[in-house]
C-alpha cells in the first residue's frame, strides 16, 4: 500500500485547512472503509488526516435531553451511553449490527454516513430518527441533515474540505420510538439486503401524530419515503393503514439485482421490514399490544 | 518518504517502531517486531485472524494504520499465556481440540479472552455472536463454542475463593 502523508492534527480548523489543501486528503476516523479502499488501491489519498484525538471528535455529549455524537465515536460506545440507548434504541442497535465487535469498536456513524453506501445501516435509522450533523469545512460550520450528505453510492455532498464532526439527534419525543430492521441471509458480518428505519410518535390514545420511514439498499442513496410516514399519520396503525405504508415503501424501492438481492425481492422485503419496523417503534413508543 | 516513529506499550513493555505512513499495525507487528501470532487471513476485517487488544478494546489491527497506535497500549496473542502457563482459553482449546489448521486461532484466543475479561458468565449465544467477526473453516465452530465456555467456568472457579 503506498504510504500517504500522515497528519495528528490537533484542531477542527487544522484538518479543514489540511483536507482543503490536498483533495485527495481523507479524514480517518475509524478507518473500517477507508483502510479496506486504502489496501485494495480503490483509493490512493495523498494525506491522510487522523482526527481522532481532537477534543470532542470521540465520545458522546448531552445537551439537555438532545446528543450530540463526535465523529470518531466508536459504534460500541453507543450502547455504553445509557441515556442515548434509551432514547434512541433504533439508532443504537443499527450501529450495532455493523461488521464485527472488533469493527464496531473501530467504526463510526459518521463514516458509515460518508461511506455513502447505499446499504449502511445506521444511516436510515439516523434519517428516521430526524438526526442532523455538523459539517466543518472552510467557510465555518453548517448543520445539515443527514440525508443531504450521501448524493451517490460512495459520493457525498460535502465539498472539499468539509467533513463531518459531529452527528447530533434530537430528544426523544414524548410518546416517540423508533426501530431499524435489515434483511441479511447471515445474522451478523453482512451487509443490507434491505434495510428499514422507522421513528414515531403515538399520543395519548394510541394514534400516531409523526412518523419518519427510511429505507436503505433499495436505490442509489439511503432514502426518506415522505408518502409512507404520511400514510401512518392520524391512524391508529391498523391494518389499512400499515398497508398503505408498505405500498408507499415499495413505489419509492428502486434496487439493483445482485447477488445479494433481486429487484423484486428486495421491492417486496422493504415493504415488509417498513412494517415490522413500524410495529418494534410503536411497541417502544408505548401502544398497546 | 522518512518513516514514522511510533512509541506504544506492546503486552505490558514499552515498544517504539519506525514505520510507513501506510503500514498496518498488523505489519508492524509481525514484520518489525517479530510478534507473528497475530495473522492476516483477509486484510479487510471480515476474518478476525489479526485480532489484538488496543487500549482496552479488540479491533482487527489489519485496520489499523500503524501511525495510530502512538501512545496506545496493544495487547497480542503473545501476551496471553504467563511464560509458559496456558491462560485457560489456551488450555481449554487444546483439551476440547477447537483447532484444526490453527491459523484463525490467535485471532479466537484473544476475541474469546477479551469477551471472558469482561463477561465471566456468558450465554452460548453471547459467545456465538462475540465471536462472529472470527472465522475458522475447519472445526465447525462448535468446538470453539465450546472450549470458550468451558475455560468461562475454570475461570469462575478460580476467582471464587474455596
Amino acid at each position: 500500500m503506498p504510504s500517504p502523508a500522515f497528519h495528528v492534527p490537533d484542531s477542527v480548523e487544522d484538518v479543514v485547512a489540511l483536507l482543503a489543501a490536498d483533495p485527495t486528503a481523507r479524514p480517518l476516523g475509524g478507518g473500517t472503509d477507508l483502510i479496506v479502499q486504502m489496501r485494495s488501491g480503490r483509493l490512493v489519498p495523498g494525506s491522510v488526516v487522523d482526527f481522532k484525538r481532537i477534543a470532542g471528535m470521540t465520545g458522546v455529549r448531552h445537551e439537555g435531553d438532545a446528543f450530540v455524537i463526535g465523529a470518531a465515536t466508536p459504534c460500541t460506545a453507543l450502547k455504553a451511553d445509557a441515556a442515548l440507548a434509551a432514547a434512541w434504541p433504533g439508532v443504537v442497535e443499527a450501529a450495532n449490527l455493523i461488521g464485527s465487535v472488533q469493527v464496531r469498536n473501530r467504526a463510526t456513524m459518521a463514516g458509515n454516513l460518508c461511506n455513502a453506501s447505499p446499504a449502511a445501516d445506521s444511516v436510515p435509522a439516523l434519517v428516521a430518527a430526524g438526526a442532523t450533523c455538523v459539517v466543518a469545512g472552510p467557510s465555518g460550520k453548517r448543520e445539515v441533515p443527514v440525508q443531504d450528505i450521501p448524493v451517490a453510492p460512495g459520493k457525498t455532498s460535502l465539498a472539499p474540505g468539509e467533513f463531518v464532526v459531529e452527528i447530533c439527534l434530537p430528544a426523544k419525543p414524548a410518546g416517540g420510538g423508533d426501530a431499524y430492521l435489515r434483511s441479511t441471509p447471515r445474522t451478523e458480518m453482512d451487509i443490507a439486503v434491505v434495510g428499514a428505519g422507522v421513528s414515531l410518535v403515538l399520543d395519548a390514545d394510541g394514534t400516531c401524530t409523526s412518523a419518519r420511514v427510511a429505507l436503505g439498499a433499495v436505490g442509489p442513496t439511503v432514502v426518506l419515503v415522505e408518502e409512507a410516514g404520511k400514510a401512518l399519520v392520524g391512524t391508529k396503525l391498523d391494518d389499512d393503514a400499515l398497508a398503505a405504508m408498505s405500498q408507499a415503501v415499495q413505489a419509492a424501492s428502486n434496487p439493483i439485482d445482485d447477488k445479494r438481492g433481486s429487484v423484486s425481492y428486495r421491492k417486496a422485503m422493504a415493504g415488509v421490514l417498513a412494517r415490522r419496523a413500524v410495529l418494534v417503534a410503536a411497541t417502544r413508543a408505548g401502544a398497546k399490544a | 518518504m522518512s518513516k514514522i516513529r511510533v512509541s506504544t506499550t506492546v503486552n505490558g513493555d514499552a515498544a517504539e517502531f519506525l514505520c510507513e505512513s501506510g503500514s498496518s499495525l498488523l505489519d508492524v507487528l509481525r514484520d518489525t517486531m517479530g510478534l507473528t501470532g497475530s495473522k492476516e487471513g483477509c486484510g479487510s476485517g471480515d476474518c478476525g485472524a489479526c485480532t489484538v487488544v488496543l487500549d482496552g478494546e479488540m479491533v482487527c489491527s489489519c485496520l489499523v494504520l500503524a501511525p495510530e497506535a502512538e501512545g496506545r497500549t496493544i495487547a497480542t496473542i503473545e501476551g496471553v499465556a504467563e511464560g509458559s502457563v496456558l491462560h485457560p482459553v489456551q488450555q481449554k482449546f487444546l483439551e476440547h481440540a477447537a483447532l484444526q489448521c490453527g491459523f484463525c486461532t490467535p485471532g479466537f484466543i484473544v476475541a474469546a479472552k477479551a469477551l471472558l475479561d469482561r463477561n465471566p458468565n456468558p450465554t452460548e449465544t453471547e459467545v456465538r455472536y462475540w465471536l462472529a467477526g472470527n472465522l475458522c473453516r475447519c472445526t465447525g465452530y462448535d468446538k470453539i463454542v465450546r472450549a470458550v465456555l468451558d475455560a468461562a467456568a475454570e475461570l469462575r472457579q478460580e476467582r471464587t475463593p474455596a
